[in-house]
């Protein structure tokens, strides 16, 4: 059985479409799938607020937050925004074709990328610290370890994002043309870093502190 | 067979069964060295099942293949698609990953009905013990429970790979492409789909599950059945698959449509598919979310969902877990899920009933947005499904209303289809048969929805049976009778061959009144008051004739299924060809030859009029370049 028939043979036996996109029509569709698909984790993030904004919450006094470490979680906030900043000269450096810059540029995004999440991991976690939350937390725990652990699992593909895109980088891939690798890279780090901005305050600023006991 | 054997289904398979074994294995032993981690001696240990069957998925994906080109560009290099057979036989695409979307869309297709077989045979077994009252075979109601809890989920399964088979077949088809704008992750799509449904099966055999296929907590959380993670599993490593292909054909649909079509002059079906689309793309994220969190509390202890909490972190104003928040989230996804299913079905309709009323689509823009419509409205109607719950009322009538509210756009296809056939030149090949089949079975179906949605009458039908009557005649005359029109009226089109029609006709004079049977005698029983998901039912409630019915109609959609597989399989062999356009459709598919070449059409095809202007003289809807010399 074969429902499909054969299209244009060339020389080589191999199959040639005739309407293939142009790569420049590609990347038009390749940045519009990649926004849809913020859009769409959009709304991951956004089921995970609902749940922080439905549980984490008394009748009599509304909304709560467990008392966290305010100055370690401020300075990580701080390094992740700035990696944004970074990410952004990366790719106005692939647009001009400027190595140096990309690979300064994309350096200094992988290095804050990292010291956030080995602070949420070693500072905020309390992997092993002492520390008051935990999973088994009640609410508190469950919820705040699957906000930020969320988080962390999008920071952890974003790394690996930006280290694949700065060895492609330097092994000549990108051109002032063609550089959607490193479009979708900022674009998908931008969004992160975003995510992380609504998250910060409906984890460590918004409702009334409650001290959780060790348990 | 050489080739069966090192293609990529049965790679993948070994590779998935492999790597979740081997991962199973030392993660269990791992776990038994760490101190204070407590392994039963015998059975499964369920966190070791958990991480391997996701270590397995991605054994699955590795070894057949489908992100090889990923890694490749990773890498640095610069893969091409290729396109065609590659010097196998031509049936070997079908088990090999292709990027081709009619490939593809036949694969969903074949996957779709293979998987709805062994739903429906796990139907007719649990239809079997309820036909009397008593148990009769099933040994205790462990049985009966994993029984209906896995139809629900693979009749889910299998309907998604329906839709998948029908958006991606049809979609570049109909807007004049020669493909989806993203072939590999069309690829991806399908491919993620296959190690889940393993998944999702095997979790049958290991241990079942009681949870229905909602798997509210908190028994999803407590349940001592393992089976229940695989459920969970396998249901959301499926969303992948669904995130994935309804992002390929928005984008699809929105930059490669033909020269001269405009929105507005899209065929039918592709605006249901992109408004489908748009659901599957945005709400599957939540119900991941909500199943994710099931998982987490069973093997991480962490408190979503129980109420109850130590006392000395309670004491502290610490506070618990709700099981409301999981139905909010999960419904906020599985009710759009539904409309997933149903519009593309609704879309079916309206694209065949004027090629076989022989008249103009009445209405056009107005079926177009009110698949757009029923799209947004469907996001807002969630809490409907938790009427008889402890939410506040002030949240039960807003939901109320807003799913009332839905009945607008489906009426106004509704109106358009009575005056598309209204005066029309009828034609009853079997594909205007299950047309027509549908929609008298989603108008039951519709009816039926309002008596729930209104808040008092469902404190009474909340989980009867009257849900199940009106569910099942939702998805049947919203997806399964349109599934089968699809495939009966582009048969032709994608094998080049005729389907037999005498079998055809039998198969609809079969299954139709037989759901109609089988649906309404559901309604009624329940009405009578006989509880859903349960495997027993006292003789004094008086109804044994109807369920002795239900059950005798369940076995005749079964047989006429099976019907329609031995037509389509012995059509296929048929060496006489199919008639160019058998139904005199407008439609550019029909002025290509059939079976389509691979890339669709030969050269761009140019849209020059309206789609459905079906009997008036000298309209002409798409240009399509014929093949020089033939």
């Amino acid at each position: 059985m074969s429902a499909v028939a054969h299209g244009h043979d060339d020389h080589h036996g191999e199959l040639h479409n005739p309407m293939e996109p142009t790569r420049q029509e590609q990347i038009v569709m390749n940045r519009f799938g990649l926004w849809l698909f913020c859009f769409s984790e959009v709304f991951l993030f956004a089921a995970l607020l609902a749940a922080r904004f439905y549980l984490w919450r008394d009748p009599d006094v509304g909304a709560l937050r467990p008392d966290l470490p305010q100055a370690p979680a401020l300075i990580f906030t701080c390094v992740l925004l700035v990696s944004s900043f970074f990410m952004n000269r990366a790719e106005v450096a692939a647009a001009n074709e400027d190595r140096a810059t990309f690979n300064f540029s994309m350096a200094s995004t992988f290095v804050m990328g990292l010291i956030f999440l080995v602070g949420v991991i070693v500072l905020e976690w309390g992997v092993g610290g002492e520390t008051h939350i935990l999973p088994t937390s009640g609410a508190f725990g469950a919820v705040f370890f699957a906000m930020t652990g969320m988080h962390a699992i999008h920071v952890i593909t974003g790394l690996i994002f930006v280290a694949i895109v700065w060895r492609n980088g330097n092994l000549g891939n990108y051109s002032r043309e063609d550089h959607w690798g490193v479009e979708a890279c900022a674009i998908y780090w931008h969004f992160v870093d975003l995510v992380w901005i609504f998250f910060y305050p409906a984890i460590y600023l918004i409702g009334l502190a409650v001290h959780i006991p060790i348990h | 067979m050489k080739y069966f054997l090192t293609s990529a289904l049965v790679r993948g398979l070994v590779g998935q069964i492999v790597t979740t074994w081997l991962s199973y294995s030392l993660i269990r032993s791992f776990r038994m060295t760490v101190e204070g981690w407590t392994v039963p001696e015998v059975g499964l240990d369920e966190p070791a099942v958990v991480l391997a069957c996701i270590i397995g998925l991605f054994g699955f994906l590795l070894s057949c293949g489908v992100v090889t080109d990923w890694l490749k560009m990773m890498a640095g290099h610069k893969p091409h698609l290729k396109h065609g057979a590659q010097g196998r036989p031509g049936w070997t695409r079908y088990v090999n990953i292709d990027v081709n979307h009619k490939v593809i869309g036949i694969q969903y297709g074949l996957n779709s009905i293979f998987i709805l077989l062994i739903g429906g045979l796990l139907a007719i077994l649990f239809r079997l013990e309820l036909a009397m009252p008593g148990l009769q075979f099933l040994q205790s109601g462990d049985q009966y429970n994993t029984l209906f809890s896995a139809h629900g989920i693979i009749m889910i399964a299998a309907i998604f790979a329906g839709v998948g088979a029908m958006t991606n077949y049809l979609g570049p088809v109909l807007i004049g492409a020669s493909d989806m704008a993203f072939p590999r992750l069309n690829a991806f799509s399908y491919w993620v789909g296959v190690p889940s449904a393993v998944i999702l099966l095997a979790g049958i055999f290991l241990g079942g599950w009681d949870t229905g296929w909602v798997g509210y907590p908190t028994h999803s959380t407590t349940t001592k059945m393992i089976g229940v993670q695989m459920f969970l599993l396998g249901f959301y490593l499926n969303g992948f698959s669904s995130i994935a292909s309804g992002l390929n054909m928005v984008v699809t649909a929105v930059y490669m449509r033909a020269k001269g079509m405009s929105y507005f002059r899209m065929p039918i079906f592709v605006w249901a598919a992109v408004a489908a689309s748009i659901l599957q793309a945005t709400t599957t994220q939540t119900v991941g979310v909500a199943l994710t969190m099931v998982v987490a509390q069973r093997t991480l202890g962490m408190n979503f969902f129980t109420p109850i909490l130590d006392p000395e972190l309670l004491a502290a104003g610490v506070p618990a877990g709700d099981p409301i928040l999981f139905q909010h989230i999960f419904w906020f996804y599985s009710h759009p899920a539904v409309y997933v299913w149903i519009l593309p079905g609704l879309g079916i309709i309206s694209e065949l009933l004027p090629v076989f009323t022989r008249k103009p689509l009445f209405g056009y823009k107005w079926i177009a947005l009110s698949s757009v419509g029923i799209a947004l409205v469907g996001m807002l109607v969630w809490a409907h499904h938790m009427l008889t719950s402890s939410m506040p009322p002030t949240w039960k009538i807003p939901f109320m209303l807003s799913t009332l509210l839905v009945a607008v756009p489906t009426g106004v296809k509704f109106f358009s289809w009575l005056a598309t056939i209204w005066e029309g030149k009828m034609r009853f090949p079997t594909p205007m048969l299950f047309v027509l089949g549908s929609i008298s079975v989603f108008l039951l179906g519709g009816l039926s929805g309002p008596i729930l949605g209104t808040i008092g009458t469902d404190m009474h039908l909340h989980d009867t049976y009257f849900v199940v009557g009106h569910f099942h005649a939702t998805v049947f005359g919203g997806f399964v009778f349109p599934f089968f029109a699809a495939i009966y009226y582009w048969f032709p089109k994608m094998t080049g061959k005729m389907y037999d029609e005498l079998l055809g006709k039998i198969h609809f004079w079969i299954m139709v009144p037989g759901f109609w049977v089988m649906s309404l005698l559901q309604m009624r029983v329940g009405v009578l008051g006989m509880r859903r998901r349960i495997a027993d039912y006292g003789p004094d409630l008086g109804i044994q004739v109807e369920q002795a019915l239900i059950t005798v109609a369940t076995l005749a959609i079964g047989w006429s299924v099976l019907i329609m597989i031995y037509n389509l399989v012995s059509s296929v062999r048929k060496t006489e060809l199919a008639p160019e356009n058998p139904w005199e459709s407008r439609s550019p598919e029909f002025l290509a030859p059939s079976p389509l070449p691979e890339f669709n059409y030969l050269a761009p095809i140019e849209v020059v009029g309206e789609p459905y202007d079906y009997g008036l003289e000298g309209a002409t809807y798409a240009v399509v370049p014929t093949p020089a010399g033939d």
